[in-house]
């Protein structure tokens, strides 16, 4: 009798001297079974962001070879050159991640209250998406903002492209290729991750919940202000983290439906690394974009939070 | 005023409604364009109709090898995945050790790091290394960022399981092994299942980490995204529609098998 795999609760049953040898087995077991993976993730995540750290600091060429000389200019002189793609990653990043906070809330609402029997199905064609490879989805996108097509051309009548030619979101009768199109794409394709943590936190919610402040003279407003909103704050956290990290770093919109004028930091990093073969400027820029990444998280993830608690 | 009110009622599920739209666009597009015969090389644009491409997927060079190479990497890569990530989802549920704090966060960066930063540093991990680019470091690089999303599904699963079920299997002198094969492991199934769908999923569909690693491998979405510079097939839509279709057809059908199972038990 041996308790190997219940060491975590108390074992009701085997008496003392019978227990320990097991025990002290037990007790190496958790490291056996962490060993293989996490040495995965040290070899290839932790390790690649010190041999990273390093390159950022070398200097050289590509032919002579690059030797460490603590150069740290490398990292002002990436910042100087590509702050407008640094500042453009994270404005566009946040404002898809906002637009799909006000897409993704109603369809995660639906889901969870009111799709009664098509929840299943609903939900089916949330994640289906998914099996189409993303860039098929995205290069669809072409076709949809096509200049001239029916999308274009009902906008231009519509005299909306004047007022986000005047903000500067997009330039003449085009869409493609303009800042309004980065940022669609960018929503299209991180809306379920925003979608499905809101689904998660708003099922949780006893709809009697919703009852209760009903029948205390609440508005359905002040019901969603006051009581469905706030519960649901663990999913608005998590869904905003998924879509705005993986929207900063992303270039595949910014490349397929972007001009030169809408690159982002992944753009410079790809050209960087895979075309113009500058491994330092390219390391530092991507040292900067974890950095800042990781900071703003932990400053997010504190604020809401404190948020939460209140 | 009846309509407004109407209006008002509804006015969640219409704003649902129409998200969901935005969501299924594309894949409509993709669907119908995957019966169009485009005029030059990019297809973007409708003409005819021709359902030309649907009898002849595999028409384009390279197109059914790199679905191939990408199927392959996505099985390892699976396999891999799940097996290293419901060990560690298991050492964390059911143990108590040190560094577990840190091993956590270990296990948490990895999904909160943008894909571009951990591609172009494993990219200089393997520079430096001297690896040649390939089919392995693709397939090192999809265990790596697949693991953490496998615990997270798992570690679910598992925390929700009631250890008094294994002490029964003890009780009734089952062995360690016994009880593992056959108490937990079965309980733990839908966790490892819809952790390694994540895996296969995350990886089939992975393009920045593998372009930066793959040298001159080309894996599905890596055809794709050179067609969109060199000119796309109209089989590249056929094969994304196949597999949404495909996709939609198993979920429905594992969904009416769980149905009728739960039905046959009450």
């Amino acid at each position: 009798m041996t308790t190997t795999l219940t060491e975590a609760p108390p074992p009701l049953s085997p008496t003392a001297p019978e227990r320990t040898p097991p025990r002290r087995r037990g007790r190496l077991t958790p490291y056996w079974l962490l060993l293989p993976g996490i040495l995965w993730l040290v070899l290839f995540f932790l390790l690649p962001m010190v041999y990273q750290a390093s390159t950022s600091v070398q200097t050289g060429s590509l032919e002579q070879g690059y030797e460490v000389t603590w150069h740290f200019a490398t990292y002002w002189d990436a910042l100087s050159a590509y702050a407008p793609q640094f500042l453009r990653s994270v404005v566009y990043a946040a404002a898809a991640t906002v637009l799909c906070l006000l897409l993704g809330y109603p369809l995660a609402y639906l889901i969870a209250f009111r799709a009664g029997r098509w929840r299943n199905l609903i939900m089916v064609l949330v994640i289906a998406p998914f099996f189409t490879s993303f860039l098929i989805r995205t290069l669809a996108w072409k076709t949809i903002l096509a200049d001239g097509g029916p999308l274009v051309g009902a906008l231009n009548t519509l005299h909306v492209l004047d007022v986000t030619g005047w903000l500067g979101w997009t330039a003449g009768d085009r869409v493609l290729a303009t800042p309004l199109a980065v940022v669609c794409g960018l929503t299209y394709n991180f809306l379920p991750f925003m979608v499905l943590p809101l689904y998660t936190s708003l099922e949780r919610i006893d709809p009697r919940l919703h009852e209760a402040s009903g029948d205390l003279y609440a508005r359905p407003s002040t019901t969603f202000r006051k009581v469905t909103f706030p519960l649901s704050m663990p999913g608005v956290v998590s869904g905003t983290l998924l879509t705005f990290i993986p929207a900063t770093g992303d270039y595949v919109n910014a490349d397929l439906l972007g001009s030169t004028d809408t690159r982002m930091v992944g753009n410079v990093i790809q050209t960087q690394f895979l075309r113009v073969l500058d491994y330092p400027t390219a390391a530092a820029l991507s040292f900067i974009l974890m950095a800042a990444i990781l900071l703003m998280v932990t400053v997010y993830i504190r604020r809401s939070g404190t948020e939460d608690l209140v | 005023m009846a309509l407004l009110t109407w209006l008002k009622r509804h006015l969640v599920v219409l704003a649902g409604l129409l998200t969901l739209g935005y969501l299924l666009l594309p894949n409509v597009i993709v669907t119908v364009f995957s019966f169009n015969q485009p005029k030059g090389r990019f297809n973007y644009e409708w003409q005819h109709f021709s359902a030309d491409a649907w009898k002849d997927p595999c028409g384009v060079a390279d197109l059914c090898g790199s679905l191939a190479l990408s199927l392959q990497i996505a099985f390892w890569a699976t396999l891999g995945a799940t097996v290293l990530g419901t060990m560690i989802a298991f050492a964390l549920v059911r143990y108590r050790f040190r560094a577990r704090g840190a091993i956590s966060s270990l296990l948490f960066l990895p999904m909160a790091m943008p894909e571009v930063v951990m591609a172009a540093s494993l990219l200089t991990l393997f520079l430096n290394m001297g690896a040649r680019l390939g089919f392995w470091t693709v397939l090192i690089a999809h265990i790596m960022f697949c693991l953490s999303f496998v615990v997270t599904a798992v570690k679910a699963r598992v925390m929700s399981m009631d250890p008094r079920l294994e002490q029964a299997a003890q009780d009734l002198y089952a062995g360690p092994f016994q009880t593992f094969l056959r108490v937990t492991l079965p309980i733990a199934a839908p966790g490892i299942a819809a952790g390694a769908l994540l895996a296969f999923a995350l990886s089939f569909d992975d393009f920045i980490i593998t372009n930066f690693n793959a040298g001159s491998a080309v894996t599905f979405p890596m055809f794709v995204w050179g067609s969109a510079q060199r000119g796309t097939p109209v089989q590249i839509n056929v094969i994304g529609t196949a597999m949404f279709v495909v996709a939609v057809l198993l979920v429905l059908a594992s969904m009416a098998l769980g149905r009728r199972r739960t039905r046959r038990k009450a």
